[in-house]
């Protein structure tokens, strides 16, 4: 980044952290302004990565009119502009759903269903890993449990259901420690653009 | 207690305060804690290690600005480990604000490794539809990419000389902040049987870990500690390693602040139960 572009993404940083103070004017113009340029720039970039390459340059060079059938069914998606002529977007997309369930569904099948299962159904490993292998079965069939409502959750059931629970608030803890480590990485990231790639405060930068 | 309705009533931006400061003070004087490689990280290391010079390796780079403080270090090590292997690169994104962090991407790590674009990699560039995409790759990388990301035929490139699906590549690196995986996972790995790696933000890590059992996908790598693993593994000291310092100091200040919260709601209480101070239910 040039000097000027590093100042004014400084400058637009502090404009975000100015709202842990408390709300003002530098974080909305920030706000805005990323919510325009994002538009802005997505809007480039289809053109530029998807509607050149694959739609405007077989057609206008290649002469390849089959070209003309998806780009028929995009114009038709924005046919909801109006509500005089929505209704023909309804083709578009009945066409896209359709695709997409025969493609989709067995792909979902195979890899969260089946493969899954597959692994859940394998024989114990031998030494420490049969002890892992044993708490995921347990894991498994008590949050199985919890989740089957067909049946109150009493006696051997409702014991199940239990265990369940904390094996369900143990992956929520985990998940919960990984989020914090996640929040945490992203102003670290920010830290080091401001006082490395801005100040020079950082050793080495 | 009266200590313990004031540590409730304190201001939030003193904790932010202490959050600044706990990632400021080791950036300043980093004292590098040691970071030690988990089994995930090792496994997708390997599969890197193992693969042949002149194979080639697909690197999906399905992420955005706000993610890259955790994927773009994962992107630049696993590339740069490429590099050294001389295996080659076909980079791509399926997310419009990931082009340019891509190529910033893949520019660093090919000045790093002395690579050259065309012969060592290959930018793609972005194309829009997840599973339209991943599933034409399988049938004809072409028809979807009929020109790289600078608009060069991918005919005339030397390095996709008979490459034009999964089969032609060795491996599929999916390093991504969203729901891509499960589509990377479904189709390229599921359908194409595409050997496969995925490196994520640490808040979906563990989603994905039964994915890793299944051996679904042969290495996960989780958020900034998992390219902090993937660097040490490479020998370079990047902006993963950097910041674990960082990471562990907040850490401490967070549970700690967990903690001390806890007990002054209990205290506040009196340990009786009840509701505690300002209308919090405990």
């Amino acid at each position: 980044m040039s000097v000027f572009e590093t100042w004014v993404a400084a400058f637009l940083t502090l404009c975000v952290f100015s709202f842990l103070y408390k709300d003002n004017p530098f974080y909305r113009f920030a706000e805005h302004l990323f919510v325009g340029a994002s538009a802005g720039y997505l809007l480039a970039v289809q053109w530029q990565d998807v509607l050149i390459p694959n739609v405007w340059t077989p057609l206008l060079r290649d002469h390849r009119l089959t070209v003309l059938i998806p780009l028929a069914l995009g114009v038709m998606m924005l046919a909801r502009i109006t509500e005089k002529t929505a209704s023909i977007s309804r083709w578009a997309i009945a066409f896209y759903v359709g695709i997409y369930s025969g493609v989709a569904i067995p792909g979902y099948i195979q890899a969260q269903i089946i493969a899954q299962l597959a692994d859940a159904a394998k024989p114990f490993p031998s030494g420490w890993g049969a002890l892992s292998a044993g708490l995921i079965l347990v894991g498994f069939l008590g949050v199985l449990s919890y989740f089957f409502f067909s049946a109150p959750h009493k006696g051997a059931h409702g014991i199940a259901a239990r265990i369940g629970i904390w094996f369900l608030m143990v992956a929520f803890g985990a998940s919960f420690g990984y989020t914090v480590m996640a929040r945490v990485s992203l102003l670290i990231a920010r830290v080091q653009f401001l006082m490395g790639d801005w100040l020079h405060l950082l050793p080495g930068s | 207690m009266v200590w313990a309705r004031r540590l409730l009533a304190l201001d939030r931006r003193i904790i932010f305060a202490l959050i600044a400061l706990g990632v400021i003070v080791p950036l300043l004087l980093p004292i590098n804690l040691p970071v030690a490689v988990s089994p995930r990280v090792r496994a997708a290391f390997d599969a890197v290690d193992a693969l042949p010079a002149g194979s080639v390796v697909l690197l999906s780079m399905d992420y955005e600005p706000d993610t890259m403080a955790e994927l773009t270090p994962m992107s630049v090590a696993i590339l740069r480990h490429c590099f050294r292997k001389h295996v080659k690169v076909a980079a791509m994104t399926l997310y419009p604000a990931g082009v340019g962090l891509g190529e910033q991407a893949l520019n660093q790590a090919s000045r790093d490794e002395r690579a050259v674009r065309n012969t060592d990699y290959v930018w793609l560039g972005y194309k829009s539809g997840f599973q339209v995409v991943i599933l034409g790759i399988g049938e004809n990388l072409r028809a979807i990419f009929p020109v790289d990301g600078y608009g060069t035929p991918l005919d005339s490139i030397p390095m996709l000389r008979g490459v034009n699906s999964y089969r032609q590549m060795s491996l599929v690196v999916n390093l991504t902040a969203s729901s891509a995986a499960d589509y990377w996972i479904q189709f390229a790995q599921g359908r194409y049987h595409a050997p496969m790696i995925l490196g994520s933000t640490a808040v979906m890590a563990t989603d994905y870990y039964p994915y890793l059992s299944s051996r679904q996908i042969l290495g996960l790598i989780g958020g900034m500690k998992g390219a902090a693993e993937y660097e040490r593994l490479i020998d370079v000291f990047g902006n993963g390693r950097r910041g674990m310092d960082a990471q562990s100091l907040v850490h401490v200040i967070v549970v700690l602040l967990v903690i001390v919260g806890n007990v002054a709601l209990f205290a506040s209480r009196g340990w009786k139960g009840g509701r505690g101070v300002g209308g919090v239910a405990p």
